[in-house]
């Protein structure tokens, strides 16, 4: 008799599973207990065995697809048995008998033995975590969500030792305040650049989860913001200098925000982690870097695009950026000029604003806002000492970049700005 | 051809035939090896026989103290042969319950001495059985005398809890070597039968593994009904004469000649690990004597499996049946609950009972832990000054940042069964709060527990 490979629920909070490889090939003969596939849950990657002995028939799910819990993924007949009256479809989920959902038997690990019925699936109200009190006193004090904790005790509950292992799993619940350490290595792995545009990543589902997570708490984008000042002495004698010099040939000067947009593009480049759209499903990392230049007109604001910022020079990136506000203040820009942008940058030090937080702006993951550059007493080498000091805050779409990324860029982005030389590099 | 089983059994204590039953219920088939009766040690001359001649113990403390409830029995006469021979009438009907059980559930029992042979097969006589999946060591301990000073067990005035069980009367006087549970439950018997009882433990106090101050409430309670206790305590020498016997004893730096009818030795056990063909099939002893097990109780030698006392400690009837369980869903390709060897309760049955769980006092010390004490006595609770079982206390160590119950420890009448609460809120990993939540029904001695909870919080009501 033909046994169905159901999509099983391998983490009491999963729904659905991406099928990341195949160990086994229609045709093949499968024993009970033997991996069928990797499938990556919403915590992880973990394995899907066979629940009986066989040939692999009907391989449904094609690696890298997204099935739901309880549907067919594959069939395993009986030596010798042709598939017969068995689903095929992916979409085709358990038949009642066996799908009735049991929240008193929750994904439980599979027995290392040969059991025909299908395991446990995902409990009906995914909201409610089994935990003990004990370890839902240890994951409130610590802030770790039981949600995202795989439970070891007896019908999945989560125990004591599954908190105490779980700060990696909670690091998403650690959201609302970005302390995390500092790496100045992004987290984020990116594939190889091709030569496109852009690449499209799918959501992993642990980002899926943090994206749904955090969208509930704060607002449609949730934001978090990183803040850092920056030494302006040398971009401000670096300016001097260039402008005497574009002064004697009559080119129009180079203004503070070109410097700004210029660094800011060149940083992306190297954090392509923060150079990058939030696309429902998936997140599109930018090979291009693209800066979007906040522009107050009369009855709003808009955001218009110097493209390929990163490869122009300081004189063409000001040019553009005087051509494009005027035509924003005059209401000519085209579409092509203020759609596109991978980042943005605001920039309200003209107006005296020490610092601000920007909304950023969808589907970018990320805006800096700059503040004035201020003069002010600092201490150099333990002596207080006139100097120039400008705020930058970054805001940032958490469901894309994480603390630790964010902050990554915007120390490489301090970097240049206190050493315009690097900008050369 | 040998007989094929699932499963053989060799040993019917509880780990054996609990292993046995649990078997038969998975759809094994499953034969029972056992060279004596059923039930082991424990039906027949353990946990059982015992529980019955403490009980006449307590019936004739109880009497002792009835004038003062208004009822006058009289004079109290004991008679230890007759509660001998009820005793063991209890344990003839635990051992045929035994037997009842295992035909209940077909399971074979094999008469004989078992000897285990290579190939997963166990020889008892001049037949051979064959288990197909496993074969379970359960062969148990049993007591062991210190002849290094001359107390080898002669059966008559050296003695072991096997032959107290038996005795016709109570001897006039008794010195009772070791004060684990064995030594302080024939303590409080043969006081109660009129014999002068002189209770020695080698190590600091009494009751050396459980919480200090369990031993302490023990100690004074002893020694206030005139059984002496005598602690840090070292046997020098045991001379066995024809009706009596003289120790030397020191302690606390002075020596001392004690002359007794009766020597009980109660320290210590042997597994039975000789003569059943261990080396032969490659299962290997560690270095103290318990059959080396990995997690999964499966032995050094593949396909044997070991349970019970000689699998190793700590040597309780229930420990045993739990690990006969877990081996035998194991076999079934079941995932069974892991054994927490750290919540295992252990009883000690004399008056007042002892009962712990987890964690002594001293024990969070030397881990330093940080925890708070939560307690609360008997003599504080209106059903114990109501039935005059005020002695005792209840005590729950909460650690302090989560309310985790580290430890708990009952001295008391009934401390037996109250502890269960305490396991089932350590095994689910409740904390002091979930117990102080639980409406518990006034009045009760179950109440101290709950309010040793509230003091561990610092909210205790009735004190």
């Amino acid at each position: 008799m033909a046994t169905n490979v159901y999509m099983e629920a391998l983490s009491p909070t999963m729904e659905e599973g991406r099928v990341v490889k195949w160990h086994k090939k229609d045709g093949d003969p499968v024993k009970t207990g033997e991996t069928l596939a990797e499938i990556e849950t919403d915590k992880a990657v973990m394995d899907l065995v066979a629940r009986a002995d066989g040939v692999l028939r009907q391989v449904a799910a094609p690696e890298g697809q997204t099935i739901p819990v309880g549907s067919v993924v594959a069939v395993i007949a009986a030596p010798g048995e042709a598939a017969g009256e068995t689903p095929t479809s992916a979409a085709q989920t358990k038949p009642s008998g066996s799908g009735k959902r049991d929240t008193g038997n929750v994904a439980t690990a599979p027995a290392p033995v040969a059991v025909a019925t299908p395991p446990a699936v995902a409990p009906a109200d995914a909201t409610r975590v089994k935990a003990s009190p004990l370890a839902r006193r240890m994951a409130k004090e610590a802030g770790v969500d039981l949600k995202l904790v795989t439970g070891s005790g007896p019908g999945g509950r989560v125990v004591k030792k599954d908190v105490e292992r779980a700060p990696n799993q909670a690091a998403p619940a650690a959201a609302a305040a970005p302390a995390a350490p500092l790496s100045p290595v992004s987290r984020v792995p990116l594939p190889e650049r091709t030569g496109t545009a852009y690449e499209d990543v799918p959501l992993t589902q642990i980002r899926k989860t943090i994206a749904k997570r955090l969208v509930t708490s704060l607002g449609p984008i949730p934001h978090f913001f990183l803040t850092t000042e920056v030494d302006m002495e040398r971009a401000a004698e670096a300016r001097e200098a260039l402008n005497k010099q574009l002064g004697d040939q009559g080119e129009g000067k180079v203004s503070f925000n070109d410097l700004i947009i210029k660094a800011t593009a060149l940083a992306l480049a190297k954090h392509r982690a923060c150079n990058a759209w939030f696309q429902d499903d998936h997140i599109r990392y930018w090979n291009e870097v693209h800066i979007g230049m906040a522009v107050a007109v009369e009855d709003g604001l808009i955001t218009p695009v110097i493209r390929h910022a990163d490869r122009k020079s300081l004189t063409e990136i000001g040019r553009e950026a005087r051509e494009l506000a005027d035509k924003a203040r005059n209401r000519r820009l085209q579409p092509n000029e203020y759609t596109g942008a991978t980042f943005s940058v605001s920039n309200l030090g003209m107006f005296d604003i020490d610092q601000f937080t920007a909304v950023i702006n969808p589907p970018e993951a990320g805006i800096i806002a700059i503040g004035s550059i201020v003069q002010k007493a600092v201490v150099v080498d333990g002596h207080l000492a006139p100097g120039r000091r400008m705020r930058i805050t970054m805001s940032c779409d958490h469901r894309v970049i994480d603390g630790a990324t964010g902050a990554a860029f915007l120390r490489t982005l301090k970097q240049m700005l206190e050493n315009p030389l690097a900008m050369l590099l | 051809m040998a007989s094929q089983f699932a499963v053989i059994i060799l040993g019917g204590g509880p780990a054996g035939y609990v292993g046995a039953i649990r078997a038969a219920q998975l759809g094994m088939s499953t034969a029972l090896v056992e060279k004596d009766k059923l039930g082991g040690v424990c039906v027949n001359i353990g946990c059982i026989p015992t529980k019955a001649l403490l009980h006449s113990a307590y019936i004739a403390s109880l009497l002792g103290h009835a004038k003062e409830f208004g009822v006058e029995p009289g004079t109290v006469k004991t008679d230890y042969g007759v509660a001998m021979q009820r005793s063991r009438k209890v344990s003839d009907q635990n051992s045929k319950g035994v037997e009842f059980l295992m035909k209940k559930n077909k399971v074979t029992v094999v008469k004989g001495a078992g000897v285990l042979q290579p190939g997963r097969k166990v020889k008892v006589g001049g037949d051979v059985y064959e288990a197909k999946k496993a074969v379970l060591i359960a062969t148990g301990s049993r007591v062991k005398g210190l002849p290094q000073i001359g107390l080898e067990i002669n059966k008559t005035t050296v003695i072991s809890s096997d032959e107290a069980l038996f005795l016709e009367k109570a001897p006039a006087s008794m010195a009772i070597i070791g004060a684990g549970a064995v030594g302080m439950e024939f303590a409080n018997i043969f006081h109660a039968f009129g014999t002068k009882v002189t209770l020695i433990e080698a190590l600091p106090r009494i009751l050396p593994l459980e919480d200090a101050e369990a031993s302490d409430t023990l100690t004074k309670s002893y020694r206030k009904r005139g059984i002496e206790v005598i602690a840090g305590a070292k046997v020098k020498k045991g001379t066995p004469r024809k009706d009596k016997v003289s120790i030397e004893v020191e302690a606390g730096g002075a020596a001392q000649t004690l002359e007794v009818a009766t020597v009980l030795m109660a320290a210590g056990r042997a597994v039975n690990t000789e003569n059943i063909g261990l080396a032969e099939c490659g299962v290997q002893v560690n270095e103290r004597g318990f059959i080396k097990v990995d997690q999964n109780l499966q032995t050094t030698a593949p396909g044997y499996y070991s349970i019970g006392d000689v699998a190793g400690p700590p040597m309780l009837a229930h420990k045993g049946m739990r690990e006969g369980v877990y081996v035998t869903e194991l076999l079934a390709g079941k995932k069974p609950h892991p054994i927490r060897y750290d919540n295992v309760p252990s009883v000690t049955y004399c008056h007042p009972e002892v009962a712990s769980i987890g964690l002594t006092e001293d024990q969070c010390k030397e881990r330093k832990l940080e925890y708070v004490p939560g307690r609360f006595p008997f003599s504080a609770s209106g059903r114990g000054r109501g039935t005059g079982e005020t002695e005792g206390f209840v005590k729950i160590l909460r650690e302090k940042k989560y309310g985790e119950i580290l430890g708990a420890h009952i001295v008391g009448t009934p401390a037996s069964e109250l502890i269960h609460e305490l396991a089932v809120a350590r095994e689910n990993e409740y904390t002091v709060e979930e117990i102080e939540l639980a409406i518990h029904a006034h009045p009760t001695m179950s109440e101290a527990v709950a309010q040793a909870a509230l003091d561990s919080l610092g909210r205790v009501i009735d004190m």
